[in-house]
């Protein structure tokens, strides 16, 4: 137990998670390739065509996995937060900074290829129903986020102010995961339900798990390169980075 | 079921296909994005480590 207590707090340096990051991710952008490929096999020629939607629904392989990321990502950059904000470890923050384009970039997917199936299914690119404007607010939480880190000079200081706006826009995921049933919206209700009463052919299903794998794999790939240029930047003028970069050049 | 048939998307082709490349796209930039970033980082400590020695 204390040996596993020491090896956590070892990696909490990001001179020894820089490394470490390097290695997994290659890992990741390898069992995200392999998914995201069967995923996407399965998606045109296994999964069948569906008997209302015709082949529109396929988009939902993609639309329902990255809007799944987007929520995900946000609650982890969150909880990097809390934990940079009661440890006041740097990494932490590096961490939340690190995943925050790839949770905006998954917010993005979500509303566009949401938009993209509600035209031929609803007969409309855009309403302001309480799921998709709390989406839409959500990209404007990790713009704002981005935005806000990048406009603080003094490094300790934005890594503590985004991490509160982080926390604070955290209320939101609840009610983009729970519009649909609070209000009465055009989006419809979940189909992949907790309870196990997934309303859905176990083809399809199995399909968008397998898509939500391989993307999740993506953002961990995603996330450890940025956090190593992210360690990269900040620590630029420490001995170990240049000792690092001396022994490759 | 021939591979074409397969990905003949009928009347809903602009939509699917406007979701899956849009999302291939980006899927496919941030990686490209990512490796330009970790590279140039790398470069700047290599060039303040050349700096450094041509000081001393």
């Amino acid at each position: 137990m204390q040996n596993r207590l020491i090896n956590w707090f070892k990696f909490s340096s990001p001179a020894t998670f820089y490394p470490l990051a390097g290695r997994l991710a290659p890992i990741f952008w390898v069992v995200a390739v392999t998914l995201i490929a069967i995923g996407l096999y399965m998606s045109f020629f296994v999964a069948p065509v569906d008997y209302k939607q015709g082949d529109g629904y396929r988009i939902i392989f993609v639309h329902v996995p990255a809007s799944w990321m987007s929520m995900f990502i946000y609650l982890i950059m969150a909880g990097w937060s809390a934990i940079g904000l009661t440890f006041n470890t740097r990494l932490s923050f590096m961490m939340a900074q690190a995943l925050a384009p790839t949770g905006a970039l998954f917010a993005f997917i979500s509303l566009w290829t949401g938009s993209f199936w509600g035209k031929p299914m609803w007969g409309t690119w855009w309403v302001w129903d309480a799921r998709i404007t709390s989406e839409l607010i959500l990209l404007f939480l990790y713009l704002g986020y981005m935005a806000l880190v990048a406009a603080i000079d003094d490094r300790r200081r934005a890594d503590r102010a985004g991490a509160i706006l982080l926390l604070v826009g955290v209320v939101n995921i609840p009610i983009i995961y729970f519009s649909v049933k609070w209000w009465n919206t055009l989006h419809q209700g979940a189909t992949i339900r907790m309870n196990g009463q997934t309303s859905m052919d176990e083809t399809m299903l199995l399909t968008m798990l397998i898509m939500a794998l391989g993307f999740w794999a993506y953002s961990i790939a995603a996330a450890m390169v940025r956090v190593q240029s992210i360690i990269l930047e900040r620590e630029a003028g420490s001995t170990w980075a240049q000792d690092l970069i001396g022994e490759r050049a | 079921m021939s591979f074409l048939d397969a990905l003949d998307m009928g009347k809903y082709a602009l939509y699917v296909w406007g979701s899956f490349g849009v999302t291939a796209l980006c899927m496919i930039i941030e990686p490209l994005l990512l490796r330009g970033r970790l590279d140039k980082a790398r470069r700047r400590i290599a060039r303040l480590n050349r700096m450094e020695s041509n000081e001393q």
